[in-house]
């Protein structure tokens, strides 16, 4: 959207705040939910590929996993679903799952342990982009056949590298790639040993509540329910979630009635509908957070004590109880509240004069020129902005250097840029996410060109720190790994060059009588099949 | 010589020119798209963001960069890559789509009807209230109804698209309830009736279903008004200017002192000779609406080709970008052979 048409809607939203609007005329049908959302995203439905928000909404609800997320109490972590126990050996590198009874994929054929190892060996053979989270543990396409094996249709054993924390396996499960394909049908519509992976972009072989009846790009996501599935019937038996770009849109449609479910709100039009009957707004947590780092290979940068006055010049509240009021919540360590381990401490406040002291203390006297690499997006230029104005004020001379999002991930990856200012989201519910790109960095070189690593894109060497977070992913006792993190971050906090600054909320304007609605947290994706009306 | 021979003699030259005149036409609109073509191409291959990254995001490994890039015929030569293409495009394959994963020939088959039906409608729109609007504000120069057909011309030249749009949705929509919501149907109508054109109007009308045919017309008025509008602001502009400048002609006061009535002197004498001009501007008002009006889609959320190679461009779809750019010049350049052909009727002299 252009500055221009920005403009024009903020004057569309001050004439709606002073427009009395006819009541909703339209509801929607009692079992089906009507949803307006950016959707553009999805480019496939396949598990072993799909690593996009909207990719994963559909996911959550059509496959089940081994283990997964109760919508209702996402706080309990992970609990069994096509798994009804597991069993993890003494050398702690074996993990046996036992098959729960009664799962049927929507064809009608029986989930069992053999579409388990299926499904688990092709997103590591596909080697699609969040194939990652499964390789990490040692899995690779040379060793699938002995390391992913059902020894029957009640069994499936993975076979890892090392020792790993068992909560940390069991939480990589429960992302988009653990989703447990129907084998028959995804092998019956296999093209030049893709395993199904053309057809499976566009169609969908899960067992969860749902199936994909219909998908228009841009445009539209439908969906029945499988007939098949194993759980309670969802009261919602048609979920459709249309692609509506525009805030201003969504809001209208919601106050009419035409649909029962807005996510793209603004700040603005949430505040517009906080008078408007039978409509509510619902905040939650969800994981991505927005921080600054400062590139180590820039000699002013590399100062602690300049980067530490940065993190005092940092307006958190100014700016969370202004133009971000509502969608964004202070948090400055690097993993989003909910998660296991989270710090919630926040040891920097916008303080000026500590912010010069420490400026005169480190070996740059007076602060220079910095410019901060920024994707055009608004809320992410109005943070550089206030940056620009408070770092200003400590004597830098800031410029910003606005770009689309590819151009400024571009200078990100080949270490180019002064100040990155960005937004981070967990690719799979454990705190390794996060550790292990903010606080993992073994080798700093430009050869290793480790571009995944946010601590290497800021030049950020660190061996010790790299020994702690891989410490992390072993431990097996969930209170000393928790306090393992707590650590890492407190430390993270003190010496990074990262400045975390906020963790979304999610305002989700939807019809006074939808109930259950849950995004999915900081943790996972949202889900349908509890929503009621 | 009979009359058939003398008319056969007459002819000849006509007929052995066309073909030549074909292959000439046919060889200019090659080129212009070749050119056009190659332009994009580069511009897509030049721009400071990397192709790779679009396609499996910015958590990917290095191993998984390096496949896509040597996937993507990246690591070939800038000319070879352009060669590969055009061979791919002359075959029909425009491609797939790192957006939606799809053909690019089949997003364009979804998206193009949205957009020319919109079109069209709104074009229709324009030339039937602003050409009349346009003469009757010349012939009137100076009165009242002049007044107020300027007044709409510089309202639909100054008024942003953006802001009218979202009002029109809120008053026609959300207060007055006269037209539908965003989209091109309501969700209760989708998939009822088969596809055939994929102009929805078209499609509703040969399966004889009335009430997807109201639904979806009850979507598109708004859109398409607001278009029309815009269309009738320019083309009703440039049909007075034209008028203005035939009726200060003199040929005109020598129709009036022979009698003619002013119905005659206007219609009959003075709109004939702008009929070559105004072809050019709805052509041209045509090709802008057919285009994509990006922003009219967004607010309408009108999944049409503006909206799909502007998305496709910022999210570094070059595929769909060279797709969709091949479409919208192979419009421009149909339009106006269109336009070529629409002179030779009204005015013979161009035979």
């Amino acid at each position: 959207m252009t500055m221009k048409s920005k403009l024009a809607a903020a004057a569309f939203a001050g004439l709606m705040a002073t427009t009395a609007m006819t009541p909703a005329l339209a509801e929607t049908p009692p079992n089906m939910l009507v949803i307006a959302n950016r959707i553009d995203d999805i480019k496939t439905f396949d598990p072993a590929e799909s690593f996009e928000f909207a990719g994963a909404d559909v996911s959550r609800n059509v496959y089940e996993k081994l283990v997964n997320f109760d919508p209702l109490n996402l706080d309990a972590g992970f609990g069994p679903q096509l798994a009804e126990s597991w069993d993890i050996s003494e050398d702690g590198q074996t993990i046996t799952f036992t098959m729960a009874t009664g799962h049927t994929f929507a064809s009608g054929n029986e989930v069992t342990a053999k579409d388990a190892e299926f499904s688990l060996r092709r997103a590591v053979l596909l080697n699609k982009t969040p194939s990652f989270i499964l390789t990490q543990f040692g899995f690779t396409a040379e060793n699938v056949e002995e390391t992913i094996v059902a020894t029957d249709d009640n069994k499936l054993v993975l076979t890892l590298d090392k020792p790993y924390a068992l909560s940390f396996v069991l939480n990589c499960l429960t992302a988009t790639i653990g989703g447990i394909v129907d084998m028959e049908t995804a092998m019956a519509n296999e093209v030049d040993g893709d395993m199904g992976g053309e057809w499976l972009r566009t169609n969908t072989a899960g067992s969860g509540p749902y199936k994909v009846a219909d998908w228009k790009p841009n445009e539209s996501v439908l969906m029945d329910l499988n007939p098949n599935y194993a759980g309670e019937k969802p009261a919602m038996e048609r979920v459709i979630v249309q692609h509506i770009q525009e805030s201003a849109t969504q809001r209208l449609q919601l106050e009419r009635g035409d649909i029962d479910v807005a996510r793209n709100l603004s700040p603005e039009d949430v505040a517009g509908l906080a008078d408007v009957d039978g409509v509510k707004v619902v905040d939650e947590l969800r994981g991505r957070l927005m921080y600054w780092s400062a590139n180590q290979k820039n000699e002013m940068l590399a100062d602690p004590k300049v980067v530490e006055a940065l993190k005092w010049a940092t307006d958190y509240d100014g700016m969370s109880n202004s133009f971000l009021k509502g969608q964004y919540t202070p948090q400055q360590a690097f993993l989003p509240l909910t998660f296991l381990g989270a710090l919630e401490e926040k040891p920097f406040s916008y303080d000026m004069e500590k912010a010069k002291a420490a400026l005169a203390e480190s070996g740059h006297g007076e602060c220079g020129d910095i410019k901060i690499s920024v994707r055009e997006a608004q809320e992410r230029l109005d943070i550089a902005q206030s940056l620009q104005n408070t770092w200003g004020q400590l004597g830098c001379n800031v410029e910003l250097v606005v770009g689309t999002g590819a151009q400024t991930l571009d200078r990100y990856r080949a270490r180019e840029h002064d100040i990155y200012l960005g937004a981070w989201g967990p690719d799979y519910p454990d705190p390794n996410t996060n550790a292990g790109t903010f606080a993992y960095n073994p080798d700093n070189s430009d050869e290793a060109g480790a571009t995944g690593l946010l601590a290497w894109r800021n030049a950020w060497g660190i061996p010790e720190m790299s020994e702690q977070t891989l410490a992390a992913v072993v431990e097996n006792d969930t209170e000393a790994r928790k306090q393992m993190y707590l650590d890492l971050q407190r430390e993270h906090q003190k010496v990074s060059p990262f400045g975390v600054m906020f963790q979304q909320i999610e305002q989700n304007g939807m019809r006074a009588n939808v109930e259950n609605f849950v995004a999915g947290g900081a943790t996972t994706a949202v889900s349908y099949w509890v929503i009621t009306k | 010589m009979t009359q058939t021979t003398l008319t056969a003699a007459r002819r000849a030259p006509m007929a052995s020119g066309w073909p030549k005149k074909l292959a000439t036409t046919l060889l200019t609109v090659a080129v212009t798209l070749l050119g056009l073509l190659f332009v994009t191409f580069m511009i897509g291959r030049v721009m400071p963001i990397d192709p790779v990254l679009a396609v499996i995001g910015e958590r990917a490994t290095q191993a998984q960069y390096d496949e896509t890039f040597r996937q993507l015929g990246l690591d070939k030569p800038l000319l070879v890559q352009f060669g590969i293409y055009v061979g791919d495009v002359l075959q029909g394959d425009f491609g797939k789509s790192i957006r939606t994963g799809q053909q690019v020939s089949t997003d364009i088959a979804r998206v193009f009807p949205a957009t020319l039906e919109l079109a069209t409608l709104g074009t229709l729109m324009g030339v039937f209230l602003g050409v009349p609007l346009g003469v009757v504000a010349a012939v009137y120069r100076g009165s009242w109804i002049d007044q107020i057909a300027r007044l709409i011309g510089l309202i639909g030249y100054s008024m942003p698209i953006f802001w009218l749009g979202l009002v029109g949705l809120l008053v026609f929509y959300g207060m007055l309830d006269w037209v539908e919501g965003p989209g091109r149907l309501g969700v209760f109508y989708q998939g009822i009736v088969p596809t055939r054109t994929g102009l929805l109007l078209v499609d509703s009308l040969i399966a004889g279903d009335m009430t997807v045919f109201k639904d979806a017309f009850g979507h598109i008025i708004l859109p398409a008004s607001l278009l029309g509008y815009f269309s009738l602001a320019y083309i009703s502009r440039m049909t007075r200017s034209f008028m203005l400048e035939q009726l200060s002609a003199e040929y005109v006061t020598t129709a009036r002192v022979k009698g003619l009535s002013e119905w005659q002197v206007v219609w009959g004498h003075a709109f004939r000779n702008i009929r070559i001009q105004l072809v050019t501007v709805i052509a041209l008002a045509y090709a802008n609406l057919l285009e994509g009006s990006v922003l009219t889609e967004i607010i309408f959320a009108w999944p049409g080709i503006g909206q799909y190679i502007t998305t496709s461009l910022l999210a570094n779809d070059m595929n769909s970008v060279l797709g969709g750019t091949v479409v919208i010049g192979t419009i421009f350049v149909c339009l106006n052979i269109f336009s070529d052909l629409l002179y030779r009727v009204f005015d013979p002299r161009s035979k």
